[in-house]
This record gives C-alpha cells, structure tokens and sequence, in this order.
C-alpha cells in the first residue's frame, strides 16, 4: 500500500471481509435479492402511510440474533428506516 | 473407535487433496491405522500426491460393483505400512456409486482401522453426498479467499443440515506477508465469518509443490507447512496444540524490506 493512499482507501483486506459478511447473510437465510427488495418496498409503503420516510436510504438486512455459533435458528429481520417528519 | 474424517471444501484448488494426503500420512506416522479413500471419480488425484499411481490394479468401484474384495483394492503406502490408500476410479463418473454403497463400505473399513480419511470432490452433486454419507466428522478446507469462503460456507451449512457432530477449519495457503501488508483476511477475519473451530493453519509454502511433484506428502518434516500439517494430525488426536502466530514468524529482513516497500 502506498502513503498516499493510506487515509483514502480500506485495505483490501477490509473490503474481502465487508463483502463477504454482507454476501453470506443473503446466502445462509437463502432469499433472493428480488424477494429482500419487495419485502423493503411493501415495508416502505406500509409506514408511509403514518409518516414520512426517506424509501430511497432504507435498508433491510436479515441476521441472526446472539452471538452463539452459527445457528441461523432464530434469524431477525432488521430495518432501518429514516424518517424525514414523523407528522404527515 | 474408528473416526471417519471427509475432507471438503465446495471450492476445487484449495487443498483438498493435499490436506487428506498429509493428514492421513501424519496419522499414520503417529501410529495409528489409516485408510484415504479417493472419493473424486473421474478426476482421481490422490494417488500421484501419495506417490502410488504405479501400483492401482482395482479401484472404489470396482469394490461398490462387487468386481473385486475390498482388500485388494487396498494399496498399502510405500513408506508408513500402517497406511493405505483406496484409489477412485479413472474412466467412470459420479454416478457410478451412491451413498448407501459408501455407507456399506465404510462400515466394512470401520473394523480395521482408526481412522477412514475420505477425499471429497469440489462441488456440491452427486460426489460430495457419496463423500459426506458415511463420515462423522469434516474437515472443511478453505483459503483466506472471497470466493473459497464463500463456498465453506455454504458447505458448512449442508453439513450441519446432515448433523455433523464435528466440523472443524483448516485455513490453507495464508501468506502472513500479505495480512501483514492488509492485503489478506487473517486467520481470526475467516474464523470470524464462518464461526467454526479451527483445526489448523497451513501457510503458503513452496515446499507443498515440491512434494507434491516428488509424490511424497510433506507431513512431519521441518517446513512451515510440514509443520502445520503434523500440528492439525495432533489436534485430531485431541491433543492441545498451540496455534502458531505466522504474521510473527516473519524474519527480520522480510520485515525491513517490507518498511521499505511501504514507503
């Protein structure tokens, strides 16, 4: 790695990691991209209707809860909505 | 008790058959009886990394199909005689055999030996469920590699789905000059995403190469791999071994070249 890049780029050890952390959750919970990106824009619609979001930088992830192991026994969907006026 | 060890990976090139070789010979040197099946028909490779491809007459088909005893199809190991290889077979395909055939045959073996190492083929099919039926314990090998990771992982997870009761990690061909750079996920970076054990850590090593051409596995001798090798057959053992640090066994000068490099 060169000086001048230090404070501008991630190692590529970080990205390899980064990437493979996200790319393992769609694969290990088996849901296809197209199903996560329907299930975020009926979630979208249904908050709307109570306030307003920002639909476009929100973003849904499915994880496992705790820390035991690798049992995707008790997978959670997360959620991350930012909301612009909680009144509507 | 015989225990019987698949060695697998999902993703071909990572060391599959090498591992089978060194771990099958190393426990052999420690003692103990041993059998490698070569469960890759059609692309058999077990036997020139051995070093025995000059004395197959029958092979795992011949025995499944009934053409021939089991023990004659039994090559013992030039060097260990407590070892022994059952080769696959060449001009065949993945279908010539199915789980329940493993099953039989391994339960045949299981008598006779203490361990039954079995060299599973890349991929997913036919010839890793032959591999994976009659075993009870895996050996997933995978190299600190996006795409190598991301195939142990989804072999981890049809593993567990076939409730394995041990399922450990060995991280092969890690470059500490390249983690150290940050060009490389570490040890604790792959342990991290595919939370299994570790069994063991092989660094990359030109020795395995050298070997390899010379048809005799490396296990045990006074290389970097030799040396991870001979630690991973002590831990099967159940013997507490430590891990050795390689980002911290660089040499001074590597070192200093490597302050200069960065610069």
């Amino acid at each position: 790695m060169k000086i001048s890049n230090i404070f501008r780029r991630k190692s590529s050890r970080e990205v390899a990691k980064d990437r493979l952390k996200i790319l393992l959750i769609s694969d290990r919970v088996n849901c296809s991209p197209e199903m996560m990106e329907m299930i975020k824009n009926d979630i979208a619609k249904v908050i709307s209707k109570y306030m307003k979001i920002d639909a476009n930088s929100m973003e849904i992830q499915i994880s496992k809860t705790g820390t035991k192991g690798r049992n995707m026994k008790n997978p959670t969907l997360y959620a991350n909505i930012p909301i612009l006026d909680l009144n509507k | 008790m015989c225990e019987v060890i698949v060695v697998t990976s999902g993703k071909g090139g990572v060391g599959k058959t090498t591992t089978s070789a060194n771990v099958g010979t190393g426990l052999a040197q420690m003692g103990k009886k041993v059998v490698l099946i070569d469960t890759d028909i059609g692309l058999r490779n077990l036997d020139v990394v051995m070093g025995l491809e000059n004395r197959i007459v029958y092979n795992l088909v011949d025995v499944v199909e009934g053409n021939c005893r089991v023990k004659q199809a039994l090559i013992r190991d030039k060097r260990h005689p407590s070892l022994y290889l059952m080769p696959s077979a060449q001009t065949r395909d993945k279908s010539s055999v199915r789980p329940e055939q493993m099953i039989k045959l391994i339960d045949h073996l299981k008598n006779q030996f203490d361990y039954i190492i079995l060299d599973c083929p890349a991929g997913i099919e036919q010839g890793f469920q032959n591999a994976i039926a009659g075993a009870d314990r895996a050996l997933v090998v995978t190299t600190p590699e996006v795409s190598a990771i991301r195939d142990a992982d989804r072999i981890i997870g049809l593993l567990e789905s076939q409730e394995f009761k041990k399922i450990d990690l060995v991280i092969n061909r890690l470059r500490p000059d390249m983690v150290k750079r940050g060009d490389m996920m570490s040890a604790s970076d792959v342990i991290d995403i595919l939370s299994i054990p570790l069994i063991g850590i092989v660094p990359d090593d030109e020795n395995v190469v050298i070997a390899t051409n010379q048809g005799e596995p490396l296990v045990g001798n006074p290389t970097p791999a030799g040396k991870a090798y001979y630690n991973i057959c002590e831990r099967i053992l159940g013997k507490e071994v430590a891990f050795h640090d390689f980002t911290r066994s660089i040499s001074f000068w590597t070192r200093v070249s490597g302050i200069f490099h960065k610069i």
